[in-house]
């Protein structure tokens, strides 16, 4: 359920905690998990994470459920987080929600046809002063326009 | 400008450990491990530059320091608080990009003082560059022996690590913070105790911002009353303030505190289009929101924007110019408190959803009259009664809103549609 690769990366965050303190890795032992498995959480991969740290499940589960980053629905295999909070509001970026909602065919909150790409409006990503933006997976893209988004939107394999 | 967090910026690579040495960078730290520095020595200054917490409370930094019981048994933690999510605010996410040594050497005196051999970075998990950024840096400053144990042997030990978080604003209120990197959902304490006393795993540990960890370096190294100078009274130093929204050029600016607000402006370039300036959030967006006249005429300093009628909080200022619809601008705002509250608290819990819905109604086109009457009974609800201050900063948005733009919500109540846009 975890790879050998993913159980590497989780024991060096285990090691930036006290000993016996290894549930403090729970936050990223879930995003490694959830990179590993189409970009989402299941209840398996939950309770794997659980029986790894050696955690009560539903501890798992909370933190699962209570922080934005995680998955539990189908998602893109790239994840596009507009940020509609008020410096990107304030640049437009509903209309830009719409127009990237048009380009891909889809609403926020769906994936495209083919699994590429999905959308979701999320709230203040802290870059306002590069407003309207999103964010790509890891990456920022700021001071958006439509154009910029069809070219950027066009760029993803 | 720029002279403190920001003093490396046009440089090459300015992130880099070299570009940050040849600027005095780690001279501090180097004294401290010759035992050249004391710790009461080091707060006595802090307390003289009058620098106060850069994430949004403003509590004096050396006086924080100094409620540590560094004296006590067992292990102590210094915090820094990277969750930047406030809308409005992104300087600390340009400090850890460009600046990342001033963090961490910061964060490293702030251990030595404190007696904390161990720190942790929490950066908020969307800020992937800025973590990549910051590993670096600590990967260099581990390699030129700056951190670790035994340190240069002056029996001083100090290791830093970063935790990321995972998308959640309330994570920024330190006890939440604290619970996070335990691996928790990120729900504030009760306190007392505090942190100072019971914090991270149990320990002593204070948590000051990203900003206020970077100042650390450079007020040690030019001296408390250096930065207080640059300042005015009651605001010692400068600030990055974040300056976004219906302006020409926004960016972070490092301008001594006291400035004036129109002075600031102009270096955003003003409003843009040739537009009027209609409404300004001084300080993130859970700060009172301040006409244009009352902004044109205030200073950017602690005093100075609560003589107008707001606070500095984290130095986001937020511009809106006339074409500004405001219920639809508290209506977003209420949607994001509405979606950050975690939900431990009933008023904030309940009164956030209340106040998201009954704008959204108006937004809609849906609304009822008494629906400010009834705006207004839920922030007085929330005000005050929650552990933690998510739910004033939802509150306290919804009264400014009101009191200064009245009558736009009475438009889009009696009318369906906005006094603004028509």
């Amino acid at each position: 359920m975890i790879s050998i690769d993913a159980k590497k990366q989780i024991d060096a965050w285990i090691l930036k905690y006290p000993k016996d303190r290894q549930s403090s890795a729970v936050m990223q032992a879930l995003k490694i998990v959830q990179a590993e498995n189409k970009n989402r959480l299941s209840a398996d991969t939950i309770q794997a994470v659980a029986d790894y740290l050696d955690m009560p499940g539903i501890a798992v589960q909370e933190v699962a459920t209570f922080y934005e980053n995680y998955n539990h629905k189908k998602v893109g295999k790239h994840v596009i987080r507009f940020c509609h909070n008020i410096s990107c509001m304030l640049n437009g970026a509903d209309d830009l929600i719409l127009h990237l909602e048009n380009k891909l065919g889809v609403k926020t909150g769906e994936v495209t046809p083919d699994g590429l790409i999905s959308a979701k409006k999320v709230e203040c990503l802290g870059a306002c002063v590069g407003a309207p933006m999103f964010q790509i997976n890891d990456e920022y893209f700021e001071n958006l326009t439509a154009d910029k988004i069809d070219q950027i939107v066009d760029n993803l394999k | 400008m720029n002279e403190v967090c920001f003093k490396n910026l046009t440089k090459d690579q300015c992130w880099s450990l070299k570009t940050y040495e040849a600027s005095g960078g780690y001279s501090v730290w180097r004294k401290i491990l010759k035992g050249e520095l004391t710790p009461e020595h080091i707060i006595d200054e802090l307390k003289a530059s009058g620098l106060r917490g850069r994430g949004g409370a403003g509590f004096p930094t050396g006086l924080k320091w100094s409620f540590m019981p560094r004296h006590s048994d067992g292990q102590k933690y210094v915090v820094c608080n990277s969750d930047e999510g406030e809308p409005g605010t992104c300087k600390d996410r340009d400090i850890l990009r460009f600046n990342p040594h001033a963090v961490i050497e910061g964060m490293a005196i702030g251990g030595f003082v404190m007696n904390a051999s161990v720190g942790y970075n929490y950066i908020r998990g969307e800020f992937m560059e800025p973590f990549k950024r910051f590993e670096g840096a600590l990967k260099e400053a581990y390699e030129a022996g700056l951190l670790g144990q035994n340190i240069n042997n002056s029996a001083i030990n100090f290791d830093l690590y970063t935790h990321l978080g995972a998308g959640a604003y309330i994570c920024g209120e330190e006890t939440a913070l604290l619970e996070s990197i335990e691996g928790k959902k990120g729900q504030p304490r009760f306190k007392p105790p505090f942190p100072a006393n019971v914090g991270l795993f149990g320990k002593p540990t204070t948590i000051n911002n990203t900003e206020s960890f970077a100042s650390v370096p450079e007020i040690i190294s030019r001296g408390g009353q250096w930065f207080a100078d640059i300042g005015v009274e009651n605001s010692g130093g400068c600030k990055l303030f974040s300056v976004s929204g219906h302006v020409k050029s926004p960016a972070n600016f490092e301008v001594p505190m006291g400035i004036a607000f129109k002075d600031l402006l102009e270096m955003a370039g003003g409003i843009r289009d040739g537009a009027k300036l209609k409404a300004v959030i001084p300080g993130g967006s859970s700060t009172p929101v301040l006409t244009a006249d009352v902004a044109m005429a205030m200073t950017m300093d602690y005093d100075g924007i609560e003589r107008a009628g707001s606070m500095l909080g984290a130095g986001s200022v937020i511009i809106m110019d006339e074409s500004t619809c405001m219920v639809e601008v508290l209506t977003r705002l209420a949607h994001f408190y509405y979606d950050e509250s975690c939900g431990q608290c009933t008023p904030c819990r309940e009164g956030t959803g209340w106040l998201y819905r009954v704008l959204k109604r108006i937004t809609d086109g849906n609304g009822r009259e008494g629906d400010i009457e009834l705006l207004l009974g839920v922030q007085d609800k929330i005000m005050g009664n929650t552990i933690c201050a998510l739910g004033d900063a939802a509150a306290m948005p919804v009264e400014s809103f009101l009191r200064c733009f009245r009558e736009e919500f009475e438009y889009y109540i009696e009318h369906g549609k906005s006094m603004v846009k028509g």
